[in-house]
């Protein structure tokens, strides 16, 4: 039949793969578009229910900006850090590559370990997410973005992985490109995150 | 060890829902007998399950919302038997609680589990062959959505005999399916089915996007697009910016429910009003996911068999991109009772009446295509004419609703269903049923029986009616939705009449399911040997019939609208006789299937808070889509020899067929007249 897909004598020669990356990259923007949607859906939730503090803490009560703000270097600098691996990349300079991919981990990590610090010394408190709708809606709001960051940094360890075996191909090249979006996309609602919810919260 | 899921989870004590677990378990039993009796299984796994072949994607899809029609119309008939039955006291046959799920269930499966994979499927096998592309722009990611429905599907069928569904109403409004006053599972089952479900959806929306701009074949401009595709461009739009939404909503839902998050609460600074904001900010243009495609069909439809270009081709694509954008600003009239202000008030009843102005355009549109065409009236006419009466009542309806003062007085009543019963089926299931019929060829290679497509349009035509004007008059009568039982006996006869109604349009299902038999056994005679049997204008029918798997041996080129059309006038051009070349495809896939699996069983793990198992599935998704990752075994090339020999099959099979695509039709009619 000529429906049936063919499974035998098809030849799986070295080839260019079909998929360009520039139809990758695309698709990879429009799901990042997608996934701002629900950080915006998010963000909306937390604009209208960051008055429901429902006789607990305030914004002004809980968040330290000092903290916050180490938290905000370490991730715009892991930015700079994931550029400066794609301009290694670009340059074909695969140990720079890893080692750019790799700092960039670390200070992913000491984020997320920060952020998760900060969650648990606030339950421990007893500001934890089921107190008043303010802090479901702060914690599901930052929570995500650091969700997102954790999945982020477990697409560094694969690339890392990837990059070791495979070397830099017409496969793993893409997937760095794409990595990287994801990487300064999450920059960027984090900066969105520390102006609206902690700056704002403060003022 | 088994969390909330005890022996007591399965409804013993119902015996409706156990002979209907009986006749499942037993219709289950016969399929997986019959598959392993013909030794199908493996053809099963390999040609079907793990391809990521468009065309079957899109025929699986159809497959699952026909097996889920029969399901939520079973709902829809219950419901209707009841309120026959119980009026002046009556307590008709089904309880409260049984009832509430039943209207659920049937809201959730006709929405999310008949009409958008009938939608999404016909966009998967129609879609590519419009561009002239050989695949979408990610085969997998194409293969995984559907595995996410269907598995979406498996969900909501097993809250039928192990525990309950939502009793909330399709949307699940909070905070009556929070966890103070929804305590079951039943919210929960509905809850990670529309999760599941919704992430595949998303995934569609972003691959067809793609699909749709990088993949079109050479020549082919945006403003050469098919309708079809140009509808569907726009309903993959509306995917993309509002299922998003429903996730967060979801998400957020189920931190309330899990966590004792105070998001959408009484209690603790929660708004409920938020969450049907939210909800209805995704369902808003999910209606409208919906039905543009419907409208692509019946421009694609009307076009054909009128013999000539869609009128006013370029005011249809505006008016189609005018609802979209429009879709996203007209939420609030679901609930204007809610309180907003009257200034809000009239801001969205404006902002939906003006809806009425493209999709009037529309209208004309199609009423001028047929005006001094030469219409043939075939069944997917039929559905189209049926359509355009039907649903303009129905939009009529709809901005008699978008009154804010009007509204006040219809709001929860009759009239709301009636309305929305009124456009969807007169729009969604019009045209899914006149898609169906009209790339049934492309998809299998022979046509659909005229004699019972059209039977089945009477049915569902004339039922509609019969069902849904009774529940307009009793609106203003007083009767809301959601009522298990009435008091005034007065309602009953049009409650009966509705009963007849839903009757009517059960003949008209039956007539389908005839008309699938009778077609499958007359699939000689009805064959489509040409690949063309409606003399067609888009560059889906320049292929053969069932389309080979690559599509097209050479990637046609396009300079026109409708250009397979003036392709055919200018029959006698030079053949294009340049070599075949080897053809780049995408291999099958097994990791569609395992993830959707591992999402199974965390989808149910966690409706019963089975945390172990829920972890289990958890890893099992991560662990499988990173494999997945590293698998680089993914494409193969076709020889040329191969799609030689597969052109030279189907030519020869096309100088067998007779010399015009007319005279194959007349052909048809005469096998099914002597039938």
């Amino acid at each position: 039949m000529a429906t049936d897909t063919l499974h035998h004598g098809a030849t799986p020669e070295p080839h260019e793969h079909h998929d360009t990356t520039g139809t990758k990259l695309f698709g990879f923007w429009v799901y990042l578009m997608s996934d701002l949607v629900i950080f915006g859906s998010l963000f909306a939730t937390y604009a209208v229910l960051m008055k429901g503090t429902a006789a607990g803490p305030t914004a002004a009560d809980i968040f330290e900006l000092p903290f916050v703000l180490v938290e905000t270097f370490l991730l715009l600098f892991s930015s700079f850090t994931f550029g400066m691996g794609v301009l290694a990349m670009n340059a074909e300079r695969l140990g720079q590559v890893k080692a750019w991919l790799g700092i960039t981990f670390l200070l992913g990590a000491a984020f997320v370990g920060m952020e998760v610090y900060e969650f648990q010394h606030l339950i421990h408190q007893g500001y934890g997410p089921d107190q008043s709708a303010f802090l479901s809606s702060f914690f599901t709001l930052v929570g995500t973005h650091g969700l997102h960051v954790t999945v982020g940094l477990v697409w560094i360890l694969v690339m890392l992985v990837q990059l070791s075996t495979k070397g830099l191909t017409p496969m793993t090249r893409p997937r760095i490109l794409c990595l990287s979006l994801f990487w300064h996309f999450l920059d960027i609602v984090w900066i969105c995150v520390f102006s609206f919810v902690y700056l704002m919260g403060v003022l | 060890m088994f969390g909330k899921l005890t022996l007591d989870a399965i409804p013993y004590h119902e015996p409706i829902i156990m002979i209907v677990a009986a006749v499942m378990a037993i219709g289950g039993a016969a399929l997986l007998g019959a598959l392993t009796y013909y030794r199908k299984w493996g053809w099963l796994w390999n040609e079907w399950f793990t391809s990521v072949d468009h065309k079957k994607l899109g025929i699986m899809y159809f497959v699952v919302a026909l097996v889920m029609l029969l399901r939520g119309f079973a709902d829809a008939i219950m419901m209707r038997t009841q309120l026959a039955m119980a009026a002046g006291g009556a307590a008709g046959y089904l309880p409260p609680e049984h009832y509430d799920q039943i209207f659920t269930a049937h809201g959730v499966i006709m929405i999310f589990f008949v009409a958008m994979p009938m939608v999404i499927g016909l966009m998967n096998l129609v879609v590519p062959l419009q561009i002239g592309a050989r695949d979408v722009a990610f085969p997998f990611l194409n293969n995984l959505s559907f595995w996410l429905f269907a598995v979406s599907a498996i969900l909501v069928n097993i809250s039928l005999v192990v525990g309950e569904f939502a009793k909330t109403g399709w949307l699940a409004y909070a905070p009556l399916s929070g966890i103070e006053f929804s305590p079951g599972v039943g919210v929960d089952y509905w809850i990670w089915a529309l999760q599941i479900s919704g992430i595949g959806t998303t995934l569609t929306g972003i691959n067809f996007f793609v699909t749709i701009l990088k993949m079109r074949t050479k020549g082919m401009t945006l403003f050469r697009m098919p309708i079809f595709t140009w509808t569907s461009l726009c309903a993959n739009i509306l995917i993309i910016a509002s299922f998003p939404i429903l996730t967060a909503t979801i998400a957020l839902l189920t931190l309330d429910r899990y966590f004792g998050m105070h998001f959408f609460t009484n209690d603790f600074g929660g708004n409920m009003m938020m969450y049907v904001n939210l909800i209805w900010a995704w369902g808003h243009p999910e209606v409208y996911i919906l039905i543009l495609p419907a409208f692509g069909v019946f421009s694609e439809v009307i076009a054909t068999f009128a013999r000539k270009r869609l009128f006013g081709y370029k005011t249809m694509v505006w008016a189609t991109v005018a609802i979209t954008l429009l879709s996203f600003i007209v939420w609030l009239h679901h609930f204007f009772t809610m309180g907003a202000g009257a200034n809000v008030n009239a801001f969205f009843g404006i902002m939906t009446m003006i809806i009425a102005i493209p999709t009037g355009v529309k209208v004309f549109n199609w009423l001028f295509t047929i005006f001094r065409g030469s219409l043939e009236l075939t069944s997917p006419v039929l559905w189209t004419l049926g359509f355009i009466i039907t649903f303009t009542l129905g939009g009529m309806t709809g901005v008699m609703l978008a009154l804010p003062a009007a509204n006040f007085v219809l709001h929860n009543s009759l009239f709301v269903i009636a309305h929305f019963h009124n456009v969807i089926i007169g729009g969604v299931v019009f045209g899914m049923m006149a898609g169906l019929t009209y790339w049934f060829p492309k998809a299998f290679g022979f046509t659909l029986s005229e004699k019972w497509g059209k039977r089945s349009f009477w049915c569902w035509f004339i039922g509609f009616y019969v069902a849904f004007m009774p529940l307009y008059v009793l609106s203003f009568f007083g009767a809301v939705r959601r009522m298990q039982s009435y008091a005034n006996p007065e309602w009953q006869p049009w409650m009966i009449l509705a009963w007849v109604g839903a009757v009517i349009i059960m003949m008209g299902i039956a007539c389908t399911i005839i008309q699938f038999w009778v077609s499958i056994r007359d699939r000689k005679l009805n064959a489509d040997l040409t690949g063309d049997p409606w003399d067609g204008r888009t560059l889906e029918w320049s292929t053969s019939s069932p389309a080979p798997f690559y599509n097209f041996a050479r990637l046609p080129e396009v300079g026109d609208i409708d250009s397979f059309w003036s392709q055919k006038q200018r029959s006698n051009e030079q053949l294009d006789d340049a070599p075949y070349t080897d053809i780049h495809m995408p291999r099958n896939t097994v990791a569609g299937p395992v993830i959707s699996f591992f999402a199974l069983i965390l989808g149910f793990a966690l409706v019963w808070h089975i945390w172990w198992l829920a972890a289990v599935g958890a890893l099992g998704v991560v662990v499988s889509f990173i494999a997945r990752v590293f698998n680089e075994d993914i494409d193969y090339y076709v020889p040329a020899a191969e799609v030689a020999r597969i052109e030279r099959e189907h030519e020869k099979r096309k100088t067998s067929a007779p010399s015009s695509a007319a005279s194959d039709r007349e052909q048809t009619n005469y096998v099914e007249a002597r039938a």
